[in-house]
């Protein structure tokens, strides 16, 4: 297995409000290989969006990145100064962020918005180079020429999520993020773009973090998927196998939740309620929900706070049942 | 047997001149009450999906045709007809946020309904129906009344809204993406109680939706939205799992289900990328961006077809079935064991 082109070690990022410490990303660890496609995925809250922002640098006050290592090709991420951060975004790593109807700017045209990331990045390409290079791109996501002139309010919502997209690819970076690229689409569209990211995927041989609520588009997408749930990681490893066989009861309680062809009618959903991150419950964070937490040993899963760790090649869990689940 | 609340040949037409938007084009639909069934409406944004919601509570005015509640039409109710009406029709929406004022308890939200239609003669009695109501909808009143809004999930609040609209005991629920903002994990909780009240208190309900996968769980019948027009209806598993109308196809085919084994790359049919539509091409309305469409196609609005397992299709490769020009889509919805 080649090097990862993303390493992420024990990253803690934490709100400070009146109230406390929020620990919205509490201890998450995995890695990413060059051309690999890994999903996270969490329900609102799970402290998704805040990883996304964080592997980005772009937390601010009241969040703060508390403790942890995130290395991207071997550069320290946490440690860089803001100006070699600066140079990293974009050209190294970029994002697509949610929702890209408000990411871009309403009064300028397409090109514009396009050159600014490359110009800004010492481009010395001349004027009509730059014009050359921004319809490739346009073209590379599946647009037409025309659009570089166009505003943002000329686009539809999936035009626009491809221009966020031609953006993000615009100095060939090794890692894209994707922050739910896809939330605000209608499924046709959602298809049309997803596929378009595959081939961009295939084609520059990128490594894409996508991170979204959705377990179905996460099943059509990515390769590895790791489910993270009030902060941390409770199941990492590849796709197929944790469809096959989710080893963490919050998975399986996940997966048996979505609603598949075959089972009409079922309808098995996670009792309670996402816990608060100001006041998480002692122990493992899943046990007020878990259905196996009386299945183990004494009052384990309430006082002990379970270790993630490898239970079989390539598989990683937080759970004092190790994926032994009674059945 | 005169319908529940029934829409007769309802056109919504949105700006004028050039800038006109169809929403709805010329839609017959009756709800009946006396059985109870789920039909969804589906279709992707701007299909008029909401627009139908929002006709059917009087929300907005038809621009032709007509909305009838007991045969009446909505706009010239009486006083103690309209009574009835915004007791019998009830609405969950949306947005678990929206629908609560933040500086009031969520007390609040089921209070109202209580004084105004004065199912109450004093406090404890109300006090009891909230309960009752919570109690229905699988929540702890202790653990609910008087918190504020913020102070629950969206699930939990989405939960009292619909307990808000069974303390008028409905005849019918019109629901508008009620779980599209709730998270996966509560998602299927909340879907289960819809349909558990569904059957126990014997209320049918509209459930519209831009998500095929629930509109496929949760209900009996289907109807397929496209641009204002029906493009299929009928029974929903026959609908989904073998669709017949190229929209309906692409729809089916782009749906992402949680099965990695079940991928998007088995689809072999081709559509074209992009969201083509011309408001005033006089043919079908799918026929930009169909694979299948022919010279008619273009040049000719097609009826709704009726084929032998009992859907409906707007699509002229099915002209061989029967061809209803404005018919009622409520005559597709039958009881149980019943062939429409």
């Amino acid at each position: 297995m080649s090097a990862p082109i993303l390493e992420i070690k024990d990253l803690r990022v934490y709100y400070y409000v009146e109230a406390g410490a929020i620990k919205a990303v509490d201890g998450v660890s995995f890695s990413l290989e060059p051309g690999a496609k890994l999903g996270l995925v969490g329900e609102s809250g799970s402290g998704k969006s805040t990883m996304a922002m964080a592997l980005m640098r772009l937390i601010n006050p009241p969040a703060r990145i508390v403790g942890g290592q995130v290395q991207l090709d071997g550069i320290d991420l946490v440690g860089v100064s803001e100006e070699e951060m600066r140079k990293i975004r974009l050209s190294r790593m970029s994002m697509i962020p949610q929702g890209a109807m408000n990411a871009l700017h309403p009064l300028l045209r397409i090109e514009n918005q396009i050159m600014d990331g490359i110009k800004d990045h010492g481009s010395t390409l001349s004027g009509g180079d730059l014009q050359g290079r921004v319809y490739a791109l346009l073209e590379s996501v599946d647009l037409n020429r025309r659009v570089a002139r166009m505003y943002p309010h000329q686009l539809s919502g999936g035009m626009k999520q491809r221009v966020a997209a031609a953006i993000a690819i615009s100095l060939h970076p090794k890692l894209v993020i994707a922050d739910e690229p896809t939330s605000a689409l209608d499924v046709v569209i959602q298809r049309q773009v997803m596929e378009m990211l595959d081939r961009l995927q295939a084609e520059m041989n990128l490594s894409i973090l996508l991170i979204g609520h959705d377990m179905g588009l996460m099943a059509q997408f990515v390769d590895r998927l790791a489910v993270m749930y009030a902060g941390k990681l409770m199941e990492l490893g590849n796709l197929k196998d944790i469809f096959a066989e989710p080893l963490h009861p919050y998975t399986l309680m996940l997966i048996q939740s979505l609603p598949a062809l075959e089972n009409k009618g079922v309808f098995a959903g996670i009792p309670g309620i996402t816990p608060s991150l100001l006041k998480p419950p002692s122990g493992c964070l899943f046990h007020t929900r878990c259905p196996y937490a009386e299945a183990v040993n004494g009052n384990r899963c309430e006082e002990e706070v379970p270790v993630f760790e490898q239970v079989k090649p390539g598989r990683w869990i937080s759970c004092h049942l190790h994926g032994d689940m009674p059945s | 047997m005169t319908a529940l609340l029934e829409l007769k040949g309802v056109t919504k037409t949105f700006g004028k001149g050039r800038a006109i938007t169809v929403a709805l084009d010329d839609m017959t639909l009756a709800v009946n009450d006396d059985f109870p069934h789920i039909v969804s409406i589906a279709g992707e944004s701007g299909s008029g999906k909401t627009t139908i919601a929002m006709l059917l509570l009087g929300f907005y005015a038809p621009t032709r045709g007509h909305v009838l509640y007991r045969g009446q039409d909505i706009h010239k109710l009486s006083g103690s007809q309209r009574y009835s009406f915004r007791k019998e029709v009830q609405a969950v929406f949306q947005d678990p946020f929206a629908v609560y004022n933040p500086f009031y308890k969520v007390d609040n939200l089921l209070s109202i309904p209580i004084q105004n239609f004065r199912l109450a003669k004093n406090k404890q009695e109300a006090h009891a129906l909230m309960e009752q109501a919570l109690i229905h909808v699988g929540l702890r009143p202790e653990e609910t009344l008087g918190r504020y809004p913020h102070q629950l999930s969206g699930g939990q609040r989405q939960r009292i809204a619909v307990a808000r609209a069974l303390i008028l005991r409905p005849k019918l629920l019109i629901t508008d993406e009620p779980v599209s903002m709730v998270d996966a994990s509560l998602r299927a909780t909340l879907l289960k109680l819809l349909r558990a009240l569904n059957q126990e208190l014997e209320m049918p309900i509209l459930y519209i939706t831009h998500d095929l996968t629930t509109a496929y769980h949760i209900s009996d019948y289907i109807v397929i939205l496209y641009h204002g027009s029906v493009m299929e209806a009928g029974n929903v598993d026959v609908i989904i799992k073998d669709p017949k109308h190229p929209y309906t196809q692409l729809l089916v085919a782009s749906i992402p289900w949680p099965d990695p084994n079940r991928s998007w790359g088995e689809t072999k049919q081709v559509f074209p990328t992009g969201t083509m539509f011309d408001e005033y091409a006089p043919g079908c309305k799918f026929s930009l961006r169909c694979p299948f469409a022919g010279e008619i196609c273009r040049e000719e609005r097609p009826p709704l077809y009726r084929l032998d397992d009992g859907r409906v299709v707007a699509c002229r490769h099915f002209e061989s079935g029967e061809a209803l020009a404005g018919m009622d889509l409520g005559t597709l919805f039958a009881r149980k064991g019943q062939v429409p």
